[in-house]
């Protein structure tokens, strides 16, 4: 028979494991409350971070009570199967309950994927025609912006061009359609201005290393990829100013790379377009 | 099956001290080499996790003691920004690479399988000697590169290009990157070397009698672990290679054409920065997973053990390993959501990455199942099993939130995804690697840890690790950046300072709390108290042999194996366990109501 002294020891670790467990599924489901208020996401701003925060939500409540299940399991089981001297039982096998969680959470798995699938394509459909197209690049360390001229085209861009301070964009001076393009520098004197209830079409680009355009506002993230044009639409649905963050490590500076968004009336936004490009 | 001669073995001759301890090629001195050097790194990997953990908690405050004591790093007592970069970089590099993936394979992984088959050695003792001996070459070239101009590479552990290809990109970006990759393919070598070893060894030498459905699940995760190495490790050293070209050859693998760094054209083109993406994540993700494989075996065989009950779905628990190890070959695009990878690919990358959910539960449900009925030992080793089960769900749960591209949309690089992967393979690897140190130490050292300090250690590091990874999903919630220096001066990330500090304290609880284990584990190598042949009761062949077993581990004779390897309280049997290798067993006569004192009859 087990002396009492490890039968006192096991029944010790055995409350405390299991007390430990309960109380991290307390710590887990309080602390998750006390963030809701606090440290949550950032208010909604777009009608596609709407749905992605749908998804959000009910994934958390499925790991939610999966979290709980194990963990009350794991502590149930430690404390009533800890060592008393009894005999384990020689039971290794048993298919039925095997495929029950093979197949519960494979169609979890399948309601997850089909959902998601049907929200990600919708995010990636080709954006309606009425969108707003604009331009944004990434550089160490700021974003810059690039609105299309009254003929609605952005004219081409070649690197050869550059000049820091007179073409920043190396816009090609023989293309006509870069004459009237309006390029601001969100980082620091200028805003990127978008319209609300008007989709968006935010086209990316980098000028020299990665970088990723997240506006958390409106659950945006696309990376900015140098030799690439990435793309993102979305319709924001709140007026106000919105931050941009660079979210791809893009060297030295990196967290200092953000921008400035500011979502207006159209009528606001017609004003502001007519008066900056005078 | 031996391939040495059993009089070889008996032969007497003494080995000089540096073929038998030094340049040796013994499995099980080699395996202990290993694990000494990863322990180093791990003192080293964690001292980096400090600095940023200071960084993050106190921006902007400066610290003079500090600062006289890192003058590289913190030249006016504040981590610098150049440094801050460097410590992200390597404390990612050296944890994954240098610590887990050295400590799970190279010493796990070497001492136990020989021993574990019923093998005198590895198949190619010369090439496991070769594998270790490039692996303190490849750190002395990492190292080094904190003390070169512009500092150790700054651009992350998965070295994205241009940034990595770039010289003047970054600081780190300099002499420091070039070393960074160079190291890297030293050390794959090594891993290559190593992985061909455990793959012959498990096919070839297996004692007779054991059939691979009689392997231990610990032999079960190595082996699929070492064939998962052998078939992802090339792909990133010839990544690792081609960007070696880029940067000195002059090559433009990964670097487009009309680059601008820093206002000057970068003289390259026709490259992609998405093809080192794909080629790194084609082996990322198997890494993952090759650190999360091992502890699968290991756990499951000292849960079994302390439950003195049979783990429970053998079967489905070898088939879910060898599922989630050729599944994680079709994932790694998972990586890539917003990278401008085609969405349709997202959806593919997607329905792999949530099927993985599947066999992961499996292996979940069937420890639990392990458990169910048991008659649970609470020894070191075991609460650090129990521990491992909680961050492996708990880790494993976020990436079913990660898995789904719209939802990882906003959570990508964010600290939602530092928590995850902290939780599901860093903590857990390490739980495991813990657990597999209390239990197989008697083996290794002939001698016993403290099990008092083994479980202070556990304890502080249970809650230490919740308490410094749980917060940082709440810092994901609110859309946190992982690598950035500082999140003060974003608008969204405002009120998240306190949970940052709370963070850092944990953090540094956490760090100090391993040096009782330190402690505990080189103390117990000189003044721990001798340990038996079998001191956990266990059935599997490592605990035939002596502890410490000799060279070439068995005496004139294999073992030969009878059964399977979780033959824990067998109905009609007075002992709780029956091993592998003991002789077919004579009916006691007993029925099952003679339990009780069945576990200590010995």
């Amino acid at each position: 028979m087990p002396t009492n002294d490890t039968t006192s020891g096991t029944r010790r670790s055995a409350a405390l494991l299991g007390i430990a467990l309960a109380l991290l599924i307390v710590a887990a489901v309080v602390t998750t409350l006390a963030a809701r208020s606090r440290w949550w996401l950032p208010p909604l701003a777009s009608a596609q971070g709407r749905s992605i925060d749908q998804l959000f939500i009910a994934t958390f409540g499925i790991i939610s009570v999966a979290f709980v299940l194990v963990h009350g399991l794991l502590a149930l089981f430690v404390w009533l199967y800890r060592d008393r001297g009894q005999r384990a039982s020689y039971w290794h096998e048993n298919r039925a309950l095997e495929l029950t969680y093979t197949i519960i959470p494979a169609i979890v798995m399948t309601g997850l994927t089909l959902s998601a699938a049907g929200l990600w394509s919708r995010i990636h459909s080709a954006p309606p025609p009425q969108a707003l197209v604009v331009e944004v690049r990434g550089e160490q360390f700021g974003w810059k912006a690039r609105y299309p001229g009254p003929d609605g085209k952005f004219g081409r861009i070649d690197a050869r061009h550059y000049n820091a301070r007179e073409n920043p964009w190396a816009l090609d001076p023989a293309d006509p359609a870069a004459q009237d393009d309006l390029v601001l520098d969100i980082s620091t004197t200028g805003e990127l201005h978008l319209v609300v209830d008007r989709p968006v079409e935010v086209r990316i680009r980098s000028k020299d290393v990665l970088h990723s355009f997240f506006v958390p506002a409106f659950r945006v993230k696309q990376d900015a990829v140098p030799g690439m044009v990435t793309s993102i639409w979305f319709t924001p649905t709140k007026t106000g100013p919105y931050e941009i963050a660079c979210a791809e490590l893009c060297g030295l500076l990196h967290y200092i790379m953000r921008g400035k968004v500011v979502v207006q009336t159209q009528e606001e936004y017609d004003a502001w377009l007519a008066q900056t490009r005078s | 099956m031996a391939h040495v001669a059993p009089a070889e073995a008996h032969a007497g001759h003494e080995l000089s001290f540096w073929r038998k301890y030094i340049f040796s090629q013994d499995h099980k001195v080699i395996g202990i080499q290993y694990a000494f050097t990863s322990m180093f790194m791990a003192v080293l990997g964690g001292l980096l996790a400090m600095f940023i953990r200071l960084q993050l908690g106190w921006p902007g405050r400066s610290w003079p003691i500090l600062g006289n004591l890192f003058p590289g790093g913190m030249p006016d007592g504040q981590v610098s920004q150049a440094f801050y970069l460097a410590a992200v970089t390597m404390h990612g590099t050296i944890m994954i690479f240098f610590v887990l993936t050295t400590l799970l394979t190279g010493g796990f992984g070497n001492f136990l399988i020989p021993l574990m088959i019923g093998a005198r050695d590895m198949a190619f003792p010369f090439l496991n000697m070769l594998s270790y001996w490039l692996y303190p070459p490849a750190i002395i070239v990492l190292l080094a590169s904190f003390f070169v101009s512009g500092g150790a590479a700054g651009g992350g552990w998965t070295a994205y290009p241009p940034l990595s290809a770039v010289p003047q990109a970054a600081p780190g970006s300099g002499l420091g990157q070039t070393l960074w990759l160079i190291s890297l393919a030293l050390l794959i070598v090594a891993f290559l070397f190593g992985s061909l070893n455990y793959i012959t060894t498990v096919l070839q030498l297996r004692a007779r009698g054991l059939s691979m459905l009689r392997l231990p699940l610990t032999i079960w995760g190595l082996f699929v672990t070492a064939i998962l190495s052998l078939l992802a490790f090339p792909v990133l050293l010839a990544a690792a290679i081609m960007l070696l070209f880029d940067r000195l050859g002059g090559t433009s693998f990964f670097v487009p054409a009309g680059l601008l760094v820093g206002s000057v054209p970068v003289d390259h083109a026709g490259g992609n920065p998405l093809l080192w993406q794909h080629l790194f994540w084609f082996l990322g993700h198997p890494e993952v997973y090759v650190l999360i494989l091992p502890p699968m075996g290991m756990i499951s065989d000292i849960l079994a053990n302390n439950a003195r009950k049979p783990i429970f779905g053998y079967r489905f628990m070898v088939g879910s390993i060898v599922a989630i190890a050729f599944l994680s070959f079709l994932v790694w695009g998972h990586h890539m959501y917003t990278s401008g990878m085609h969405p349709l690919l997202g959806t593919a990358f997607m329905t792999t990455t949530l099927v993985i959910a599947v066999p992961s539960a499996i292996k979940t449900f069937n420890w639990l199942a392990t458990l169910w009925r048991a008659r649970i030992r609470f020894t070191s080793a075991m609460l650090f099993a129990l521990g491992f089960l909680s961050l492996f769900v708990t880790g494993g749960l976020t990436g079913i939130v990660l898995a789904q591209p719209p939802v990882d949309i906003y959570f990508q690089d964010t600290f939602f995804v530092v928590a995850h992967f902290h939780f599901v393979m860093a903590s857990a690897a390490i739980f495991a690697s813990f657990a597999g140190t209390y239990y197989w130490f008697p083996k290794m050292f002939g001698r016993m840890m403290n099990e008092r300090l083994g479980k202070w250690h556990f304890w502080l590091t249970f809650v230490g690790i919740y308490a410094t990874f749980f917060p940082m999903h709440y810092a994901g919630f609110m859309g946190m950046m992982r690598r950035i220096y500082s999140p003060q001066i974003y608008a969204h990330l405002q009120g998240l300072q306190p949970l940052n500090v709370f963070v850092s304290i944990a953090a540094f609880v956490l760090f100090a709390a391993q040096f009782i284990f330190l402690y505990n584990f080189f103390r117990s190598l000189f003044r721990g108290p001798q340990a038996e042949r079998n001191p956990w009761r266990a059935t599997t062949l490592e605990w035939e042999a002596p502890s410490p077993p000799p060279h070439l581990n068995w005496g004139e004779t294999l073992p030969t194996v009878q059964r399977w390897a979780y033959d824990y309280s067998p109905p009609d049997m007075a002992e709780d366990f029956q091993p592998q290798a003991a002789p077919a067993a004579v009916p006691t006569g007993r029925s099952r109501e003679g339990r009780g004192d069945g576990g200590h009859a010995r």
